[in-house]
C-alpha cells in the first residue's frame, strides 16, 4: 500500500517536533527514516501508525485519508525497540493475539489462528519455541517474535521503531540480513526508523534523512551517499572531512593558493569543501591540499591519518594504505577524487 | 591448592562470591530474626501448648472463639478484595495521568499508615454512626453501617488501602506504555487491552497487595473496635476477644486464639506466596 504524508506538522506542548513534512512511500518498498536523536523520525513513524495524531496535515493510506483513523482501524504492524511482548503469554499466544482480539465476525476459527501463528513462527525461524515465554528467549529471538506478531494481522504497512537498537552488533547484522529476506518474501510496505547509517544504507531501498524535524534528503542509498544535498547529510551519512575554501575565478583556493580542484564558474567567495577520507589520491603536484600528519591510527585495512592544513590549523582526516610510510610530522599532499561544495553556513 | 580442592569436594553453604560479609550478615540476620520474630512466636506456641492437644482443641473450637475468627477472617478477606479493586484503580490514576494536586493525592494515600488507628476508628464511627454525616443518609433505608460487620469492613478498607496502592504502583510504572500501544496496534480495543494485557501482567502485584491488606486487616484492632459494636457472634473480632481473655487473666485462652489466627494467616499468606513464585518463574521478575 502506498503511504502519502502531506504537509504534516506535529507539536508537543507547543514544542514543534515536525515541521511540514511531506513524504511519499511507495507500495512494497523498504524505506529507512534516518537521523540523529531528536530529528523527529520516531514521531513521524508514530504518526503513520496513529499512535500520535498530527497537529496539522494529512496522512493517506492508498487513496484513503487515514488521518482521523484510530490505531486499531489503520491495520498497521508495529515493532517496538524494546519488543513490547506480552510476558504473561507464550510465544504462540503472543503471535496469535492480534487475530484473537478481532470481533467474532472477522475472527478466523481457533484452528486457523493456530495454523497461521505456527506458519509465522516458522517464517521467523522460531519453530519449536511456541510454548516458551518471552523472558526465556534471547533479545534477537524476542524481536523476531515481535515481528511475527506484527505480521499476523496481515498489516497494510509494517512500521519498525529502531528494531535492532537494543541488540548487540553481531545479532544486529544477522537480523538485518534476515529482515531484508523476510521483506523480499512478504513484500510488505515497510518503514523503519534507525539512527545507524550503516544499517540504513545496507537494508533500505530508499533513505529519508531527517534533522531537526525536517526531511533533509530522500533517495536511494547510492544517491544519498554519493550526492548528499546538504552539509548535514554529507556529515551524517558516511565519513567526511571538511575544509573552508574560497572559490576563485575557476579553481578552489585555500589561503590564496590553488588546491588543484576546478570550480564551476559563476559563484565566487567563501565555501565549504566536503570530501570522503577514503576518496582521495596522493599527489606530488604543488597545487594540492598539503599538510603535516598530526595523528595516525590503524582502522581495519587502512590507516587513518589526521592532517593539519592551512594557516588556521584546520584538521582533516584521510585514509592511506596501511603500509604507507607516512609518520608523525611528515608532509603529505593529496587531492580529493570526489568532493562537494556547499555555501558557508549563515552565522547563527 | 590441596586445601582448596579438598574444600571444593565437600558440601558448602557458602558460594564463592566477590560480595564480602556473607557469614557476618547471615549470622546477624538469623539472630535478629530470632530475637524479634521467632522467639515471641515460639513463646506463644509454648504457652498455648500448655493446655495439651485436647484442651487446645476445646479452647480453639469454643463457639465464641469460632464466631470471632469467622468475623475477623471474612471481613478481612472482603476488605482486601474491595481494596484490590479500588487500590488498583487509584494506582492506575496516580501512575498514568498528570493532574494538578497529583503529588498531594499521592502523599495522602500513605496517611492511613501514619494515623493512630484509634483516631481512624473514632473518625469513621463519627461519620458512619446513624447520626453521622453518611450514616444518617442510609439510616432511613434501614441500613446500619457502624456497629455491624459492614463497619468493620470499612475500617479495614481504610487501613489496608495503602498496601495495595503501594505494591501495584511501581509495577504499573514498569509495565511499559509500549505494551499497551502494541496491543492497540494489533487491533485490541481499550477493554481488551485492560483485561487481556494489563491485568494479567499486574496479577502478581495485585496478589501481593491483597495478601498485605488481608494480613493487616486480620491483625487490626484499634480502628475496628470503635466502629464494630463488638457484639459476640456478630461483630466481635478475634483480636478483641484476645484482649478480653487477657483482661480475664486467661492468658492461655488468649494464646490459643492467637495461635489459631497465626496458623490460618500463615497458611493463606504461604499459599499466595507460592502462587507468586510460580508466576514469577514463568513471566520473569516483577510484572
Amino acid at each position: 500500500m502506498d503511504v502519502r504524508i502531506a504537509k504534516v506538522r506535529k507539536e508537543f506542548d507547543r514544542f514543534p517536533a515536525l515541521h511540514d513534512v511531506s513524504l511519499d512511500i511507495h507500495s512494497g518498498e523498504l524505506i529507512a527514516l534516518l537521523g540523529p536523536s531528536g530529528s523527529g523520525k520516531t514521531t513521524l513513524l508514530r504518526l503513520i501508525a496513529g499512535l500520535e495524531m498530527p497537529t496539522d496535515g494529512r496522512i493517506f493510506f492508498g487513496d484513503i485519508d487515514a488521518s482521523e483513523k484510530t490505531v486499531q482501524e489503520r491495520n498497521i504492524g508495529f515493532v517496538f525497540q524494546h519488543y513490547a511482548l506480552f510476558r504473561h503469554m507464550t510465544i504462540l499466544e503472543n503471535v496469535s493475539f492480534g487475530l484473537k482480539v478481532r470481533p467474532r465476525s472477522s475472527r478466523p476459527p481457533a484452528g486457523e489462528i493456530r495454523r497461521r501463528a505456527m506458519e509465522l513462527l516458522d517464517l521467523v525461524q522460531l519453530s519449536g519455541l511456541e510454548k516458551r515465554y518471552p523472558n526465556q528467549l534471547s533479545g534477537g529471538q524476542r524481536q523476531r517474535v515481535a515481528l511475527a506478531r506484527a505480521l499476523a494481522i496481515e498489516p497494510g504497512v509494517l512500521l519498525l521503531d529502531e528494531p535492532f537498537g537494543a541488540l548487540d552488533a553481531q545479532v544486529r547484522r544477522e537480523l538485518r540480513k534476515w529482515l531484508r529476506e523476510i521483506h523480499d518474501r512478504t513484500g510488505h510496505t515497510t518503514v523503519f526508523v534507525t539512527h545507524d547509517q550503516e544499517e540504513a544504507l545496507e537494508l533500505a531501498d530508499r533513505l529519508c534523512v531527517m534533522s531537526q524535524g525536517k526531511i533533509e534528503q530522500v533517495g536511494t542509498p547510492d544517491a544519498v551517499y554519493d550526492t548528499p544535498s546538504s552539509p548535514f547529510v554529507f556529515g551524517f551519512i558516511g565519513e567526511s572531512s571538511e575544509l573552508p575554501v574560497t572559490i576563485g575565478s575557476n579553481e578552489l583556493l585555500l589561503d590564496g593558493r590553488s588546491v588543484g580542484l576546478p570550480a564551476s564558474s559563476g559563484t565566487s567567495g567563501p565555501a565549504r569543501l566536503f570530501f570522503r577520507p577514503h576518496d582521495v589520491e596522493l599527489t606530488d603536484d604543488d597545487a594540492a591540499l598539503a599538510g603535516e600528519v598530526t595523528a595516525s591510527r590503524r582502522v581495519g585495512g587502512t590507516r587513518r591519518v589526521e592532517i593539519e592544513i592551512g594557516n588556521n590549523g584546520q584538521k582533516v582526516e584521510i585514509d592511506l594504505p596501511f603500509d604507507h610510510p607516512a609518520g608523525q610530522r611528515s608532509r603529505i599532499s593529496f587531492r580529493p577524487r570526489r568532493w562537494r561544495l556547499f555555501d558557508v553556513k549563515p552565522q547563527a | 591448592m590441596a586445601a582448596t580442592s579438598l574444600k571444593r569436594a565437600g558440601w558448602r553453604l557458602k558460594q564463592p562470591s566477590v560480595i564480602p560479609g556473607f557469614g557476618l550478615t547471615l549470622g546477624f540476620t538469623i539472630a535478629y530474626f530470632s530475637l524479634i520474630i521467632l522467639v515471641p512466636l515460639i513463646a506463644l506456641g509454648l504457652h498455648s501448648a500448655g493446655l495439651g492437644l485436647v484442651g487446645f482443641w476445646a479452647a480453639a473450637t469454643d463457639a465464641r472463639v469460632l464466631g470471632a475468627l469467622r468475623v475477623s477472617f471474612t471481613t478481612a478477606l472482603f476488605a482486601a478484595a474491595v481494596n484490590v479493586v479500588f487500590g488498583t484503580l487509584i494506582a492506575w490514576v496516580l501512575v498514568r495521568y498528570r493532574f494538578p494536586g497529583r503529588r498531594i493525592f499521592d502523599a495522602i494515600v500513605d496517611l492511613p499508615f501514619a494515623l493512630p488507628t484509634a483516631v481512624a476508628g473514632i473518625a469513621l464511627t463519627a461519620i458512619y454512626a446513624p447520626n453521622g454525616i453518611i450514616g444518617q443518609l442510609v439510616a432511613p433505608l434501614g441500613w446500619r453501617i457502624a456497629y455491624t460487620p459492614v463497619g468493620i469492613v470499612i475500617a479495614m478498607i481504610f487501613i489496608g488501602l495503602p498496601f495495595v496502592v503501594r505494591t501495584i504502583q511501581p509495577i504499573l510504572e514498569e509495565v511499559s506504555r509500549e505494551v499497551e500501544e502494541a496491543s492497540a496496534t494489533l487491533g485490541a480495543n481499550r477493554l481488551q487491552t485492560i483485561t487481556r494485557v494489563l491485568l494479567p501482567s499486574l496479577t502478581p502485584a495485585i496478589l501481593t497487595g491483597f495478601a498485605l491488606a488481608f494480613a493487616r486487616g486480620v491483625g487490626e484492632y484499634g480502628s475496628v473496635i470503635f466502629i464494630a459494636g463488638n457484639i459476640p457472634f456478630v461483630s466481635e473480632i478475634a483480636p478483641l476477644l484476645i484482649v478480653i481473655r487477657l483482661e480475664e487473666f486467661n492468658y492461655t485462652g488468649a494464646a490459643v486464639i492467637a495461635s489459631v489466627m497465626l496458623l490460618i494467616s500463615f497458611a493463606l499468606l504461604f499459599a499466595i506466596n507460592l502462587i507468586q513464585a510460580w508466576s514469577r518463574r514463568r513471566y520473569g521478575y516483577g510484572a
